[in-house]
């Protein structure tokens, strides 16, 4: 069942015969788990893991509601769609978190659940209208990028659409951790001292939502909603566990994205399988190494691991 | 539970899909629904029944462990073990893919604990990483199966989303047994699964093996996940689990009240969502299931009776209206004992200047007490006279004030021009048997710390609620 390891396919041909094919997938890859894994890092500082698994889920409903209603598919309508839903996940958690006795934790699952379900049943009902497929949403189209129409500036043909939306994506969230770097560390770590440096908290808790739900439609279409997660916590995770000071966790994210997107490719090549998923497992196997590195590395010196909140402020 | 015994007893052995009639009308299918004709119906309604129930009773020690999410990790992660269940030899064998499934799901959430254990990522990373790089694997591997040149695989994929109509025999008695041992577990071990549930540590005090019935749970779950999977799919199954427990939540304190309402709710919303699955003809049954559900706990999220946000409104208002109306009726006292009780009517001007509003606001007061009976108007609408109930209670309120000013400055030693809002808000508040309470204490007084008399209320009449 498994396809024997063939050296010149599986390693060489998608960087020789295949690469006009397979340098865009590996680049849009990259690209995805760059900015999944930027936004990601702050998702595990705050322990909001679980409210970008919510997002990636809920935004279903909003790409679904947003081509019915627009009957287009254009950049512009998915992403509004997307970031609709986004807040209104995040604003109906903490509706219903705050106005009951149920934790968040139910809150999430129930939000989240509701509004896919209500995405899915969109997508079943008007199945021939719908660009979108429940296999889209499991899988996403990442082996396909290539044979997208290639978006044209100027008449020159520079890259395929959701290659050059990605890559858009990707410079947005460099840019806004670039200029906010400070605020997002400090309240990621330190609310209340961020309140009373006159920073506000809750707008930098929105729009770090609001620019999760734009990364994650742009992933979304990619790698699809399950695996976005994956893509959102791996490359945060694992740098989590090697460094503690957050710009170098920053880096190292970066390069768990090129590393899982590079053996990734070669892994779904091999295996005849969806990129996407492939890249997760590489990734997974990363973080494996890591996880290793921590167990073995205190069973060497004997020591507890660190404790919690060593200090990342001052780095 | 004897309709569903009877359902099972008369299931033929094999099954056509439900959906496969899609000529008739809206009206036609849920005449063929309620019917119960058709043969594969009664199987995926059993399906969809017995999943609601094993689902809903194990959802609700989720909900109050605060494990919510775990259940959504347990539920992505069994993925690659059915997989690997199809994958040993080669069939759809429910027997095979069930064990697969719970090995990878135990797993799964092994590895969680293991995580947040050895590292320090928190649970909510931990949970998210298992949740899709398990899911991740699982996907690796189905695409591999799907790849395999057989037709024995058709069906596998329903896995994902749910088709309630593809539930053969064998998948609703596995459904059935799961059902039947979770029940039996948790009735036999309620006591145990409780004092786990609530307090860990006196649970560990008194000798319990913590450690073996959280595994106990945790297997339960698995099993319950596994069977659910053909009916709602892994996406949606975690809101089974979720969902009818955290309504039930809303509505009762006690657990055992909490698990038949889960348990209940969680049948409800099998059965609607088969019902709508069925009506639609060929959506799947996950997602009907899963809005049905959300559709209870927003029914209880809204109305129900001691937490629901319309009750709580609706409940905040009336009081709002009452302590209004009591404000009215005191201003009222105040202007005729203001007048030394020579006269019995209050022109309106003199309420309102009391009240300090305008005369309009102070008209709309008194038309407010006119229509609860506790004043009347003369026919020009400008004098106000109290009737005696409205007097009873207009005496009551400045009674219950100054009683309570008193109270504070001779028993808690507050000074006399400090008790004044604070008595402003307790006179609407106590009832009789504090108001005895308040007169025994203070020796029956004649005079509030003001100095003014403290008036006899002839035929109760304290403020109600």
């Amino acid at each position: 069942m498994i396809p024997p390891f063939d050296w010149q396919r599986v390693v060489v041909a998608p960087w020789t015969d295949g690469l006009p094919t397979y340098g865009w997938v590996v680049l849009m890859g990259f690209l995805v788990a760059l900015a999944c894994g930027l936004i990601g890092n702050f998702l595990v500082l705050r322990r909001m893991a679980l409210v970008g698994d919510a997002i990636s889920h809920s935004i279903l409903p909003g790409i679904a509601v947003a081509f019915l209603l627009s009957k287009s598919r254009g950049t512009i309508v998915m992403f509004s769609g997307a970031l609709v839903a986004g807040l209104v996940t995040t604003v109906l958690i903490e509706f219903i978190h705050r106005r009951t006795r149920v934790k968040q934790d139910a809150a999430i699952g129930i939000v989240f659940s509701t509004l896919f379900a209500f995405g899915v049943l969109l997508i079943s009902m008007f199945a021939g209208q719908v660009d979108l497929d429940a296999d889209c949403v499991l899988y996403g189209e990442l082996g396909l990028v290539g044979m997208e129409p290639y978006a044209m500036i100027g008449g020159v043909e520079i890259a395929p659409q959701p290659v050059l939306t990605m890559g858009i994506v990707c410079l947005l969230v460099v840019a806004l951790i670039f200029f906010f770097y400070k605020e997002l560390l400090v309240s990621s770590f330190d609310p209340a001292l961020a309140t009373s440096l006159g920073m506000r908290p809750g707008v930098v808790h929105h729009a770090l939502m609001a620019a999760l739900s734009v990364v994650v439609v742009g992933a979304f279409r990619a790698v699809g909603a399950i695996l976005v997660i994956a893509m959102l916590i791996l490359p945060g995770a694992t740098a989590y566990l090697l460094v503690s000071r957050l710009p170098r966790m920053l880096l190292l994210s970066v390069i768990h994205a090129a590393l899982s997107a590079v053996a990734g490719l070669h892994l779904g090549v091999w295996l005849d399988c969806s990129i996407g998923a492939a890249m997760v497992v590489a990734g997974a196997a990363l973080f494996t190494l890591a996880w290793l590195r921590v167990l073995l590395g205190r069973r060497l010196v004997g020591s507890p691991p660190e404790p919690e909140g060593t200090s990342m402020i001052g780095g | 539970m004897m309709l569903l015994l009877f359902l099972l007893s008369v299931l033929p052995a094999d099954a056509a899909r439900i959906s496969d009639v899609t000529e008739t009308s809206a009206l036609e299918q849920a005449v063929r629904f309620f019917t119960f004709r058709d043969p594969s119906l009664r199987l995926a309604l059993a399906g969809s029944l017995l999943l609601g129930v094993s689902c809903g009773l194990l959802g609700a020690f989720l909900v109050v462990r605060r494990m919510a999410l775990v259940g959504d990790t347990l539920s992505h992660a069994v993925l690659p073990g059915v997989a690997l269940g199809f994958l040993w030899n080669m069939t759809k064998d429910p027997l095979a893919i069930f064990t697969g499934a719970c090995v990878a799901g135990l797993l799964g959430t092994m590895v969680v604990g293991w995580i947040t254990r050895t590292t320090k990522l928190k649970e909510d990373a931990a949970l998210g990483l298992v949740l899709a790089v398990f899911f991740g694997a699982g996907l690796v591997l189905m695409g591999m199966i799907q790849r395999l040149p057989m037709a024995s695989k058709s069906g596998l994929d329903k896995c994902l989303f749910g088709q309630a109509a593809a539930l053969g025999g064998g998948d609703v008695k596995l459904m059935a047994v799961t059902t039947a041992a979770t029940i039996l577990l948790l009735s036999v071990f309620y006591k145990e699964f409780l004092v786990a549930s609530f307090d860990v540590a006196f649970a560990r005090t008194i000798g319990m093996p913590v450690r073996l019935l959280h595994g106990a749970l945790m297997m339960l779950l698995a099993a319950a996940v596994v069977v659910a999977l053909q009916a709602v799919g892994v996406m949606l199954v975690s809101a089974m689990l979720i969902t009818p427990a955290a309504t039930a939540y809303l509505l009762t304190d006690r657990m055992h009240r909490m698990l038949v309402l889960s348990a209940l709710f969680g049948l409800c919303s099998g059965a609607m969502g088969a019902f709508f699955s069925f009506l639609g003809s060929n959506l799947p049954t996950g997602p009907c299931m899963v809005l049905a559900a959300s559709a209870l706990f927003a029914g209880a999220f809204l109305f129900a009776p001691r937490h629901g946000l319309v009750v709580r409104w609706w409940r905040r208002r009336s009081r709002n209206l009452q302590v209004a109306r009591e404000n009215t009726l005191k201003a009222i006292f105040h202007v005729i004992e203001a007048g030394g009780f020579s006269r019995e009517g209050v022109a309106l001007e003199e309420l309102a200047a009391r009240r300090r509003c305008t005369v309009d606001e102070a008209q709309r007061e008194v038309l407010a007490l006119v229509a609860d009976r506790l004043a009347t108007m003369d026919k020009a609408r400008r004098v106000v006279h109290a009737t005696p109930e409205g007097w009873r209670k207009a005496q009551a309120m400045v009674r219950n004030h100054r009683l309570w000013e008193l109270y504070l400055t001779n028993r808690a030693n507050f000074r006399a021009d400090h008790v004044h809002d604070d008595a402003e808000e307790m006179e609407h508040l106590l009832d009789e048997e504090t108001v005895r309470l308040l007169e025994r204490r203070l020796d029956f007084p004649e005079r509030d710390p003001h100095g003014r008399e403290i008036p006899k209320v002839i035929g109760g009449g304290g403020g109600e609620r």
